[in-house]
C-alpha cells in the first residue's frame, strides 16, 4: 500500500482495531456454541455407551454409574439367570458375527469394486473410441433412476441366481453397481498428461501396458480413495441390506443388526448395548473419513472447476 | 442491452433484472431440454443407423462369402481364412437360435396371454376372463381339511415375475444378438475387400493382440457392462414394465398370475384414485419445499460457518473443523437414529429436561425437526467443500479489490461469493437432487409419520422415496412403487438438465449428445 496519506487517523485505525476484536470475538463464541450443539448427540451417545442403568433414557446428563459391561456384552452375553456364556449361535444380537459379516462383504465388494471402477473410468477417460458419449450419457440417466427403485427386481435375480440371502449375494449386487461411480476417479484420470501415453506409445507399448506400467503406478491416491470408499459403503448401508436379508439375522451387517436391536420389545434392555456397539464401528469410519476428507472435497469440485 | 447499460443501473435494478431475465430465461432452457433429449434420442438412432449402414450395400458388393454370412454367420470369415473369427460367429449364431428354442420363445409366448380365467380369491367378487395376462397357467386351487386352501398343480403353474423377467432379459439378449450379427457381416465383407486388394486379411492371434490395444476399451468396459445390465438395467427395465401391470398385494406369484393394465396406475396416482392422487400431490408438495429447504438452508449456513472458521485471524482453524467433521464421519444411520432417539417424545432431551415437546410426531414439529436434524447433518459437508474452495480463490484478488478500497462486504459480494456460487452451481444441483432422494434423514427420523388415516399408506413427513420404499417393502404394492419411482426419475432428470443448460458453468453439456 503505497498511498499512507489517505489512511484513517489514528483514533480511527484503534477503533477498527476494537471493531474487529468485537467481530472475532463474536465469531468464537459463535463457533463455540455451534461446536456444543454439533458435539452434544455425539458426546450423548458415547456416554450412553458407559452407561451402567438400563433403560431407553434418564433424566440426568451424566450416568450414576460407569461400566465397560455393554461393550463387553457385544461379543459375550451371559444368561440372566444361570449366569453362563451363551453361544454366538444363540445370541439374540450376534454382534460379533455381523461384524465378520460386514468386514467379508467390505473387502470382497471392495476388491471388485475398485478394479471396476479403475477400468471403467480408464476407459472413458484415455481412450476414445467410437461409442463413447452414448455411453457416458447412458450411465448418467441410468444413475438418475432413484436407488432402490428397482429393488424388488434385483432380489427376484438374485433368487434365481440362487443366491438370496446370502453374503455372495451381497456382494454381487454392490460390486454389479460400481460401474456407475467412476466419476471422481475418471476425473483423476483427466488430470494425468496425455503425453506421457503418447511416449509410451512411441515406444511401442500396447494400451494394455499402459494401463498396467504406466497410469496405475501414477495413481495411487485415486486407487486408495476409491478402495476406501468402496470399503466403508456396506458399513453403513441399511436400505438395500435391509430388504435383502428380510429375517435372516445370520447374514445381518452391522447397520441392520444395529437397527435391529431397536425393536420395541428389546430396545429398553439393549439400548445401552446399541450405544456401545454404534462406538465401536463409529470410531475406525470417522478416523477413516478424516484422512480421507481433502479426496472427497475434491471428488465433489473437481469436474467443477475445470468446468 | 448492453454491458454498458448494465453496468450504470443501479443494484435494485440490477438485481431486478437479474429476476426478470432468470424468469424470461425459463421458456428458452424448458426449449433447450426438450430440443436436448431430442438430440439426445437422435444421437441413439444414428448410432444405431450407423451400425446398420451400409448392411444392404454390403450385400450386393460381397462375394460369395460375404453374402452367405447374412444367413450364416461366420462363414464370410471362415471363407477368408479366418477360421477362429469364423467359428466364434457360428457358435454365437447356433447358441442364440438354441437359447431361443429352448428358453427364449416360452417366455415370449407366455408374456400376454389372452382368454385366461382368473378365479376370485375373495367370495364377494366374481370369477373373470381377463386378456393379456403375464402367464397361461392360473394357479387352481381346492379344498384342503388342514390348511384351507391347497394349489394342486403347483409344478406346472406359471409364475409372472419370471416370465416378466426372462422376456425382459430375452429382448436384451436379442438386441445384443442383432449386435453381433452386424458386426459379422461387416466383418466379411471388410476381410472381402483386404483380400480384394490384394492382403492378407489379419490372423486370429492378431485380432485377439487388439483387445489389449486398439480394442482395449472392449476389454476395460465388458465386465462393467455385462454385471450392470444384469443387476441395473435389468431391473430397472422390469420395474418400468411393473409400472403398467397391477402387480399388487392381491396378484401376487407364484399363487397369483398378474395382467397387463396399461396407464391405469399413472391415472390412479395423477387422478382418478381419490386417496392415492391426494397422497400423491400432498407427498410430492412436501417433496419440494422439504428439497428446497434442505439444499439451500445447508449451503448458505454451510458457507457462512466456512467464512468464519477461515477468516483470517481466527485461531485453532484445524480444531473447529475437525470437530464439525466428526459429526459428518459418524455413520449416518448410527447418528440419526441416535437423533431420533434424542428427540423422541419421551426419550433423550424430553427425558433430561422433563418435558413432553412433540419434535416428532406432530405434523409441524416433525417437518421443521427433519428440516434442522438435516442442517445438523449437512452443514459439515457444505463447510468442508467450500472450505476448499476458498482457500483456491487466488489471494491477490482481494488485494487488489483492499487497494481499491473494498471493504469486507463488499469483497465478500463481489468476490467470494460470485466465485463460490459458479464453481459449486453443478454441486447445488446434485445436492438438490439428492435432497428429493434424501432417503436416510426421513426414514431413520420420522419414518414418514405422523401418519394420518388419510394418506394412503404413507405420512406427512414422507417423501416421493420413502413412500416409494414403503410400497415397495411393507405393502407389496409395487405397480404404484414403479409409477412413483418413473416420475422421480422424470422429475429428477428433467430438472437437472434444465439447471445445467440454464448454468453458465457448463454450457457445453447443452446439447445432450
Amino acid at each position: 500500500m503505497t498511498n499512507t496519506s489517505v489512511q484513517p487517523p489514528v483514533v480511527d485505525q484503534s477503533g477498527y482495531a476494537a471493531k474487529k476484536r468485537a467481530a472475532n470475538i463474536a465469531i468464537y463464541i459463535i463457533l463455540s456454541i455451534m461446536v456444543v450443539i454439533w458435539i452434544f448427540p455425539i458426546v450423548w451417545l458415547v456416554i450412553q455407551a458407559f452407561r451402567g442403568e438400563e433403560g431407553i433414557s434418564t433424566s440426568y446428563f451424566f450416568p450414576k454409574q460407569w461400566t465397560f459391561d455393554n461393550f463387553v456384552r457385544l461379543f459375550v452375553e451371559r444368561d440372566d439367570a444361570t449366569g453362563e456364556i451363551i453361544p454366538q449361535s444363540e445370541m439374540i444380537y450376534p454382534y460379533g458375527k455381523w461384524i465378520l459379516n460386514t468386514f467379508f462383504v467390505a473387502v470382497c465388494s471392495c476388491i471388485i469394486s475398485t478394479l471396476i471402477i479403475l477400468m471403467v473410468s480408464y476407459a472413458f477417460s484415455r481412450l476414445r473410441f467410437k461409442s463413447r458419449k452414448t455411453f457416458l450419457n447412458l450411465g448418467l440417466i441410468l444413475g438418475m433412476f432413484p436407488g432402490f427403485m428397482s429393488m424388488a427386481a434385483t432380489y427376484a435375480i438374485i433368487e434365481i441366481i440362487g443366491l438370496k440371502q446370502s453374503l455372495f449375494g451381497l456382494i454381487l449386487v454392490y460390486s454389479a453397481g460400481a460401474g456407475l461411480g467412476y466419476q471422481v476417479s475418471k476425473g483423476f484420470f483427466d488430470t494425468i498428461p496425455r503425453s506421457l501415453d503418447e511416449a509410451a506409445k512411441i515406444d511401442g507399448a500396447t494400451r494394455n501396458q499402459i494401463f498396467w506400467i504406466i497410469i496405475l503406478p501414477l495413481s495411487k491416491p485415486i486407487i486408495v480413495y476409491t478402495a476406501l470408499t468402496t470399503f466403508i459403503g456396506p458399513w453403513g448401508d441399511y436400505i438395500f441390506v435391509s430388504y435383502f436379508m428380510k429375517a435372516n439375522k445370520d447374514n445381518f451387517t452391522v447397520a441392520l443388526g444395529l437397527y435391529s436391536m431397536l425393536e420395541p420389545e428389546h430396545i429398553s434392555k439393549y439400548f445401552t448395548t446399541f450405544c456401545a456397539g454404534a462406538v465401536l464401528i463409529a470410531i475406525p469410519i470417522t478416523i477413516l473419513f478424516i484422512i480421507m476428507q481433502r479426496f472427497y472435497v475434491a471428488g465433489v469440485t473437481g469436474g467443477a472447476v475445470k468446468g | 442491452m448492453d454491458f454498458l447499460d448494465y453496468v450504470q443501473m443501479t443494484t435494485g435494478q440490477k438485481i431486478a433484472y437479474r429476476i426478470k431475465s432468470f424468469f424470461t430465461g425459463i421458456p428458452g432452457a424448458i426449449a433447450n431440454f426438450f430440443k436436448a433429449i431430442g438430440l439426445f434420442f437422435k444421437s441413439i438412432f444414428t448410432h444405431i443407423g450407423r451400425g446398420f449402414k451400409n448392411y444392404g450395400s454390403r450385400f450386393v458388393n460381397g462375394d460369395a462369402g460375404t453374402k452367405l454370412s447374412y444367413v450364416i454367420m461366420g462363414a464370410g470369415s471362415m471363407m477368408h481364412k479366418q477360421i477362429g473369427k469364423g467359428l466364434l460367429f457360428l457358435a454365437a449364431e447356433v447358441s442364440y437360435f438354441y437359447f431361443m428354442a429352448t428358453f427364449g420363445l416360452t417366455y415370449i409366448n407366455k408374456i400376454y396371454c389372452s382368454d385366461i380365467l382368473i378365479k376370485s380369491q375373495k367370495p364377494t367378487e366374481p370369477d373373470m376372463i381377463v386378456n393379456g395376462v403375464i402367464g397361461r397357467e392360473a394357479p387352481v386351487y381346492v379344498e384342503d381339511d388342514l390348511f384351507g386352501q391347497k394349489m394342486v398343480n403347483v409344478d406346472t403353474v406359471d409364475d409372472s415375475n419370471r416370465i416378466l423377467l426372462f422376456f425382459v432379459l430375452t429382448i436384451l439378449i436379442t438386441i445384443a444378438f442383432i449386435a453381433v450379427y452386424v458386426t459379422n457381416t461387416k466383418s466379411a465383407y471388410n476381410s472381402y475387400e483386404i483380400i480384394k486388394s490384394g492382403k492378407k486379411p489379419v490372423g486370429t492371434i492378431e485380432e485377439l493382440k487388439m483387445f489389449l490395444d486398439e480394442r482395449f476399451h472392449v476389454t476395460l468396459l465388458v465386465i462393467p457392462v455385462v454385471l450392470l445390465l444384469m443387476f441395473t438395467v435389468l431391473p430397472i427395465l422390469f420395474t418400468v414394465c411393473i409400472a403398467f401391470t397391477n402387480y399388487d398385494i392381491d396378484h401376487q406369484p407364484p399363487g397369483n398370475l398378474y395382467w397387463w393394465v396399461g396407464f391405469q396406475n399413472f391415472a390412479d396416482v395423477f387422478y382418478s384414485n381419490p386417496m392415492k392422487s391426494e397422497t400423491f400431490g400432498k407427498i410430492l408438495v412436501w417433496t419440494l419445499v422439504w428439497a428446497v429447504f434442505a439444499t439451500f438452508t445447508n449451503y448458505i449456513f454451510g458457507i457462512i460457518l466456512a467464512l468464519m472458521i477461515n477468516k483470517k485471524d481466527i485461531k485453532f482453524k484445524g480444531f473447529w473443523r475437525t470437530m464439525f467433521v466428526i459429526t459428518a464421519a459418524v455413520p449416518q444411520f448410527v447418528t440419526l437414529l441416535i437423533m431420533r432417539l434424542l428427540l423422541g417424545d419421551s426419550t433423550g432431551l424430553n427425558a433430561l429436561w422433563n418435558t413432553h415437546i412433540p419434535f416428532l410426531s406432530d405434523v409441524t414439529w416433525a417437518r421443521v425437526t427433519v428440516i434442522v436434524v438435516n442442517m445438523w447433518v449437512g452443514i459439515p459437508y457444505t463447510m468442508l467443500i467450500s472450505s476448499g474452495l476458498l482457500m483456491n480463490i487466488p489471494e491477490d484478488l482481494y488485494e487488489s479489490a483492499r487497494i481499491d478500497g473494498a471493504n469486507a462486504v463488499q469483497q465478500f459480494t463481489k468476490i467470494t461469493f460470485p466465485y463460490i456460487f459458479f464453481v459449486t452451481t453443478p454441486y447445488l444441483i446434485t445436492t438438490f437432487v439428492g435432497n428429493i432422494n434424501n432417503f436416510n434423514v426421513i426414514y431413520f427420523l420420522t419414518g414418514g409419520g405422523p401418519s394420518p388415516a388419510s394418506y394412503y399408506k404413507a405420512g406427512q413427513t414422507d417423501l416421493l422415496v420413502t413412500w416409494l420404499y414403503k410400497l415397495t417393502v411393507n405393502t407389496s404394492d409395487f405397480n404404484l412403487a414403479a409409477v412413483i419411482g418413473i416420475f422421480v426419475f422424470i422429475f429428477c432428470a428433467a430438472g437437472s438438465l434444465i439447471t445445467f443448460n440454464m448454468s453458465k458453468a457448463s454450457k457445453n453439456e447443452e446439447e445432450f449428445s
